[in-house]
């Protein structure tokens, strides 16, 4: 496994909360697809029914903090400043994936976007836009 | 004081909410307060939904659910009458780490509601609103689920294509 394998699996280990919704994560080359398979406990609205869009935002804010840990070696968890979830079209009982973009990573800022989908990429159910403070271990 | 059938209506809704959604369920939501486009709910600390193990604090991602949950149920309690709501976007800063060990609570006020959208703010606190762990801001859109069915979301998508309205 490469050093940003060893990172992305430490970090979605080390949150007790991904481990409690079911997110894993592949990682191709440097490109990472965060996965939260679809179990019972993640509905919002039963009659829909559909995953609770809070789930999507905590699923959005790990798959962002993960994509963070790939990209450089921090000194510690990044911490979030604030993000603004859209909600697109509600979240069926299956699978959801999400890939993050990293905007900018500075030396105390990162700036990231990331897209949750189903079925289709190009049909999106919800988007996140985060500020995070950041330590990049120096090298 | 005797309760109005629409303050009744409005507790039993927000029980509802709480035990008949799965997650909230999980996470153990109740509600502590609801009436008059304002709702008041609690999720109780536990070391499942920690988000980074080595202080104990609770993720940033159940703030997000105990928030949009919360902003829900106030719109539910701005309303005279029932209505499927969803929710449009949902910004959260947050201020400073939750304590350790310690239950959050999430209070909910729907300030504005129009014919089709309902705006809330929302904070979360410890103790004090005033010394919040963060702050939240969101849109809902009422009667989301017009014309769709209990189930819609079992049936296969017709949202295949990009740009579809939902």
């Amino acid at each position: 496994m490469s050093d940003a394998d060893n990172r992305l699996v430490a970090v979605l280990g080390s949150i007790p909360y991904a481990t409690f919704l079911g997110v894993t994560a592949e990682l191709a080359g440097d490109e990472m697809t965060a996965i939260l398979p679809f179990s019972d406990h993640i509905v919002g609205n039963p009659m829909l029914p559909a995953i609770h869009g809070g789930v999507l935002g905590a699923f959005m804010e790990m798959t962002a903090l993960a994509q963070l840990s790939v990209a450089s070696p921090m000194k510690r968890q990044p911490r979030t400043v604030d993000v603004s979830i859209e909600y697109l079209r509600s979240g069926r009982p299956q699978t959801t994936f999400a890939r993050a973009t990293i905007k900018k990573l500075g030396r105390r800022v990162a700036n990231v976007h990331v897209e949750a989908w189903q079925e289709t990429r190009a049909a999106p159910i919800a988007t996140l836009r985060g500020i995070f403070l950041v330590a990049p271990s120096e090298e | 004081m005797v309760m109005s059938d629409h303050q009744e209506q409005t507790r039993f809704m927000a029980k509802a909410m709480n035990e008949g959604s799965p997650q909230a369920r999980a996470l153990g939501f109740e509600t502590l307060e609801i009436g008059n486009a304002l709702a008041v709910l609690k999720v109780p600390y536990r070391p499942e939904i920690v988000g980074d193990p080595e202080t104990g604090v609770i993720a940033g991602g159940v703030m997000t659910t105990l928030l949009d949950h919360a902003s829900g149920q106030a719109v539910h309690a701005a309303l005279e009458t029932w209505t499927s709501i969803a929710t449009l976007d949902l910004r959260i800063d947050y201020m400073r780490p939750a304590e350790p060990g310690r239950d959050v609570l999430a209070r909910a006020h729907c300030y504005k509601v129009t014919r089709s959208v309902a705006f809330v703010r929302a904070v979360a606190y410890e103790d004090d609103p005033e010394d919040p762990v963060a702050t939240a801001q969101a849109t809902f859109m009422l009667d989301s689920s017009a014309g769709k069915k209990v189930g819609a979301n079992l049936k296969p998508s017709r949202t295949k294509r990009a740009g579809d309205a939902a």
